[in-house]
């Protein structure tokens, strides 16, 4: 156990997938992060899932993400996943524009990724291509939006009780 | 999975579906919730039923959703642990900590000895409070109700050590950033001792009437099974996990506030079914109580909090009478407190699983995404998977052994 080092990981997705398809490398407590392109995510996953060494076959969680100022890279996707062997975890971040939130499912892979994705859909509106059934989770069928996008703010705002400027913010 | 079920149900031999007449080969659909006083709590599943077997289910989820993860994005951190709690009920006090420790993560707080060790007394009684919910309703879900009434005085008995350290019962609202909010009292501490004493005969009372029970047995084995591949690919954790032969335990693998300082075992079933899920937990009862004895034979003297006074709301007293304290109990109150960019996640072994918070944050005051991890949502999935070729009252009896709870599937 911790034998697998994060330069490791780093190294064998660079000898795979070239080194620029890995970017925005960084750390956080000791779990690694990297932001990868939408067409090397499912092969990226099952080369992580099939590699005799690191074995992350765990997915722990799957997050949207909504940044509004990153123009054409304004929905992210993160996937956390765990190598139990070897107790290494990793985040692989995604980011698609929101005008064509489009990125292939990893349903195939991962049973459990059918309702994260469902999740990350309904409350993103992030379309996950190939999933069995990609339908809203928990909110209502006939919602016509996707309520975690920061446009929405969370409190109604012809409310004046609750302005910033009285908090001095 | 479906064809071993079959065989071990002495009832299942008998053929009843009709040979001939106007209800050959037909399917019907029934609905089993979304209230249904056999399913504790809000769950829909729309059954497709040859008879008495399930051919397939179709789940609806969402009926108490509470868009936790929206309001976290405008909560001050220390408002957010107020929606924790009403995330699984019946084990509060892990999830309060849980988050207090993410956010400790994200401020570089090093919380006290003591502080660590109260907390995993509260975390140990909570994954007690919550075995003892699902074991005993297990129970009378097939048809033992004797046992349940008994062992629950214990679940009322533990909330009131909660009361003792926090004023509330079920929706604890427990710790502060940096620690607990007051130390164990007096009354507390012997609480606990009498816990310590006493539970462990009703436990045992509780096991010989149900563990080698003919009928219980009869109901549970081969009931519900998922292999341990099905189990991780359906991203299983706690109990569950290990019913089906995977040692996965947050608490040994990462430990948390100081669980490498104590001694316990992780039990783990073979074939895990809902017999195996009822066995790994009753054993981790048993290892609750060892770490919670242990916890308290070495509790360490010292502060129980840590001292950070950005983010440690100070005692009422000091507020009226110290200046510092009235001006961070307002900025505090009031959210006034940035907290570091960053990125963190941190979890925590719930009472049915990883229980994992995802926090990122843009240097403002409240939380820029939460993101909760939260195992009942992930592992419910697999439900029609685990049901399918089954009667329906073996549905009835797996959904209780897998400890679906609605406020955290739903969130």
């Amino acid at each position: 156990m911790e034998n697998v080092s994060n330069q490791q990981i780093i190294d064998a997705l660079q000898g795979q997938f070239g080194e620029e398809a890995i970017y925005g490398i960084a750390e956080s407590h000791g779990i690694l992060q990297i932001t990868t392109e939408v067409e090397h995510i499912v092969p990226m996953l099952h080369f992580l899932y099939q590699h005799p060494v690191l074995k992350f076959q765990f997915l722990t969680d799957l997050a949207g993400i909504h940044f509004p100022e990153a123009k054409g890279q304004e929905l992210g996707v993160i996937y956390h996943l765990h190598s139990l062997e070897n107790n290494v975890r990793l985040w692989i971040k995604i980011y698609v524009p929101i005008e064509k939130p489009e990125v292939p499912t990893v349903t195939g892979l991962f049973a459990t990724a059918n309702w994260m994705e469902r999740e990350a859909f309904d409350f993103y509106g992030i379309i996950f291509e190939g999933h069995p059934n990609l339908i809203r989770i928990l909110n209502v069928e006939d919602m016509d939006y996707h309520p975690m996008r920061k446009e929405y703010p969370l409190e109604d705002a012809t409310r004046h009780d609750k302005i910033d400027e009285l908090f001095g913010r | 999975m479906s064809e071993v079920a079959l065989v071990n149900n002495p009832n299942v031999g008998l053929d009843k579906t009709p040979k001939s007449g106007p209800y050959v080969n037909e399917l019907t659909t029934l609905n089993l919730g979304p209230t249904h006083p056999a399913t504790h709590g809000i769950f829909q599943n729309i059954l497709t039923m040859d008879g008495e077997t399930i051919v397939d289910a179709e789940q609806t989820v969402g009926y108490i959703h509470r868009a936790f993860e929206k309001i976290a994005e405008r909560r001050p951190f220390y408002q957010i642990t107020t929606l924790t709690d009403r995330m699984n009920y019946c084990s509060a006090p892990i999830n309060n900590m849980g988050w207090h420790m993410t956010v400790e993560k994200l401020l570089g707080i090093e919380v006290p000895k003591r502080a660590q060790y109260i907390r995993v007394i509260m975390m140990e009684l909570a994954r007690l409070a919550d075995h003892i919910i699902c074991n005993s309703i297990l129970a009378v879900d097939t048809g033992a109700l004797t046992g349940f009434l008994y062992v629950y005085q214990w679940r009322e008995f533990i909330y009131e050590i909660y009361e003792e350290l926090c004023g509330a019962r079920l929706t604890t609202n427990m710790g502060r950033f940096g620690g607990m909010e007051r130390d164990l009292s007096p009354v507390a501490i012997e609480k606990i001792k009498k816990l310590l004493a006493e539970l462990p005969a009703a436990l045992k009372e509780f096991e010989s009437m149900v563990v080698r029970n003919r009928i219980f047995m009869d109901r549970t084995q081969n009931v519900g099974a998922i292999s341990a591949e099905r189990a991780l690919n359906y991203g299983f954790t706690g109990p569950n996990l290990r019913a089906a032969g995977v040692d996965y335990d947050v608490r040994s693998l990462n430990p948390y506030s100081s669980y490498e300082d104590f001694d316990f075992e992780i039990p783990v079933g073979t074939k895990g079914d809902t017999y195996d899920r009822f066995l790994v937990r009753e054993e981790e009862m048993w290892q609750s109580l060892r770490i919670i004895q242990q916890a308290m034979d070495n509790l360490p003297e010292g502060p129980y909090h840590a001292d950070a006074p950005h983010y440690y709301l100070p005692p009422k007293q000091e507020v009226y009478r110290n200046m510092e304290a009235l001006i961070y109990h307002f900025k505090i109150v009031m959210g006034e407190i940035d907290a570091p960019v960053g990125e963190v996640y941190h979890s925590v072994e719930g009472g049915n699983g990883e229980l994992g918070f995802y926090l990122v944050s843009d240097g403002g005051r409240t939380p820029y995404r939460l993101k909760f991890r939260r195992p009942g949502y992930i592992y419910y999935q697999a439900f029609p998977e685990m049901i399918k070729g089954s009667t329906l009252s073996d549905a009835i009896v797996t959904m209780s052994s897998m400890n679906v709870i609605a406020g955290e599937l739903d969130t």
